[in-house]
């Protein structure tokens, strides 16, 4: 399949899909059009609802709240996900006393953490950093556990005969082999920091994308949640967008990243 | 007449004490001169690449010694540099910086070490490779690589395990004949591990046969008269390389027979 015939039938899918949802809410097929636009808004309401947010500028103060939240719980967990992973890596004795207790933390859903840090935190972004991380670190840290467990043992015997010290394993082998490693979840990591930040301000906050909808919703105001649902998705588009740029600087040496 | 690799009595075992132990080699004597080539030579599974570890100091005997001209070895042997057969390069550099790195770690400034690594890319015939990546590089030039990284280091001993194994036939020749050519300007020790008694022959001053496993010991040394400097695809067509060969597989056929019927018993078992 050709790039523009790719491109044309990825934009019907949205067409069709858009004035099926425009017949819906504006015909009776399925019954009273009053109705079914209090369920599901409708595309022009929302398309507007959007307008008006940009146009009074007032989305771009929530957007940057939940981009810094993401942010910080993502450069937080990441870091802290790195050095826990790496000390816990290089001793294994450590890490078998440790084993159940990080398995048991990562099996409990966050959701549920997310009170405690509204009590611990306050309603400011500092909770939903708190939620964020939680996501982001397990992720993070399995990933360096996994990358240092795993590096190759041929490449660390070499580096070894050529007379590298310790800390110098540390630095030419074993970080980059742990490093590539939370590369390949870099995606699903910083989408789980957004996860974390939305999430967070949907149960409680005065600002961001999550305290948008949750605002619309309890107005009953369909098209400001389906609108807030919008821009949420192509501002994580955006995130992933940026995220593939970063990688393909980052990891020419890979093999798969080779395009 | 001074040694530069000597291995007396050595036993290596794997497993833990107590348990099954599996010794794979058994009182084996070798000693490498300075300035000779020695290629080790046996069937799969023969210890040959765990003899050649010992002598790294990457695995410790379990009786007997092992002395690095002259001295008994404690820890990783730094005299010697050792090439891997499989890809030992690290993938996340370049291969010049992989090249410069061995003389980093010792000291020497980047700028310098860059500059001599280059001039090394270019003794192996990379030039203007020094920027790609490993894995933008065909497996011959992965190995010329790890040559010139396992050579800017100047070691006194080298240690080869199957180097060129994983290389097809044409590309092993010319290896053979790029690291003849190295080795000819200033000859240092080497232990080089094969299983193809052609490539030994032809690279070798002496070749030296491993019986099968486990308990594996020498049973075979050679003294290998060929003239040098030496073609390794000429070589194999002269008549003294053609008796050598009959000789020395003579002896090595038994071991590989006796290697295969394990190998069936245990398939079997």
């Amino acid at each position: 399949m050709s790039r523009t015939v790719l491109a044309t039938l990825q934009v019907l899918v949205a067409v069709i899909a858009v004035a099926l949802w425009w017949v819906i809410t504006q015909t009776s097929i399925l019954g009273d059009p009053a109705r079914i636009q209090f369920f599901f808004s409708t595309p022009a309401d929302v398309f507007w609802q959007i307008v008006a947010w940009f146009r009074s500028g007032e989305i771009w103060r929530h957007l940057w709240i939940t981009l810094i939240e993401a942010a910080l719980a993502f450069v937080i967990g990441a870091v802290a996900a790195m050095i826990a992973g790496f000390w816990l890596a290089r001793r294994p004795k450590l890490a078998a006393v440790f084993d159940p207790y990080v398995k048991a933390a990562n099996a409990l859903p966050r959701v549920v953490l997310a009170p405690i840090f509204t009590l611990w935190f306050g309603l400011g972004i500092w909770s939903k950093v708190a939620l964020g991380f939680t996501l982001v670190f397990f992720i993070v840290f399995f990933n360096v556990y996994q990358g240092v467990k795993e590096v190759n043992r041929t490449v660390l015997q070499n580096a070894r005969m050529l007379g590298m010290s310790e800390r110098q394993l540390l630095r030419h082998v074993y970080l980059p082999s742990a490093l590539s490693w939370v590369f390949s979840s870099l995606h699903v990591s910083i989408g789980f920091a957004v996860v974390g930040a939305v999430v967070g301000e949907y149960l409680g906050s005065s600002a961001g994308l999550g305290y948008l909808i949750a605002q619309a919703e309890g107005m009953f105001d369909i098209a400001g949640v389906f609108a807030g649902m919008f821009v949420l998705s192509a501002f994580v588009l955006l995130i992933d967008w940026g995220v593939t740029m970063v990688e393909r600087k980052l990891l020419v040496w890979q093999p798969d990243n080779n395009h | 007449m001074q040694h530069a690799v000597r291995l007396d009595n050595v036993d290596i075992s794997f497993g833990a004490t107590g348990k099954s132990v599996f010794r794979a080699v058994a009182g084996a004597n070798l000693s490498v001169a300075k300035g000779e080539f020695v290629a080790i030579v046996g069937p799969t599974g023969s210890g040959k690449s765990t003899l050649l570890n010992a002598a790294a100091g990457l695995l410790k005997p379990s009786a007997g010694t092992v002395e690095i001209q002259g001295q008994p070895l404690d820890g990783l042997n730094g005299r010697a540099g050792y090439l891997f057969q499989a890809d030992a390069l690290m993938p996340w550099k370049t291969s010049r910086d992989n090249v410069a790195i061995a003389l980093e770690i010792s000291g020497t400034p980047r700028r310098e070490a860059l500059e001599r690594a280059e001039n090394w890319l270019e003794k192996v015939g990379l030039k203007g490779f020094g920027h790609r990546y490993p894995h933008m590089l065909s497996g011959g030039q992965r190995k010329r690589v790890a040559m010139a990284q396992v050579l800017i280091r100047d070691p006194e001993i080298l240690l080869m395990d199957e180097p060129f194994g994983p290389l097809d036939a044409q590309t092993r020749l010319i290896m053979g004949d790029l690291l003849l050519d190295l080795w000819q300007q200033d000859r240092k020790a080497v232990m080089f591990v094969t299983h193809d008694l052609e490539e030994a022959i032809a690279l070798a001053d002496r070749v030296v046969i491993m019986s099968t496993g486990p308990d594996a010991k020498l049973i075979g040394d050679f003294t290998i008269p060929l003239a040098r400097p030496r073609d390794v695809s000429e070589i194999k067509l002269s008549p003294e390389f053609q008796e050598l060969h009959r000789d020395i597989w003579h002896l090595l056929k038994e071991q590989v027979l006796k290697a295969y019927g394990n190998q069936n018993r245990e398939e079997r078992a």
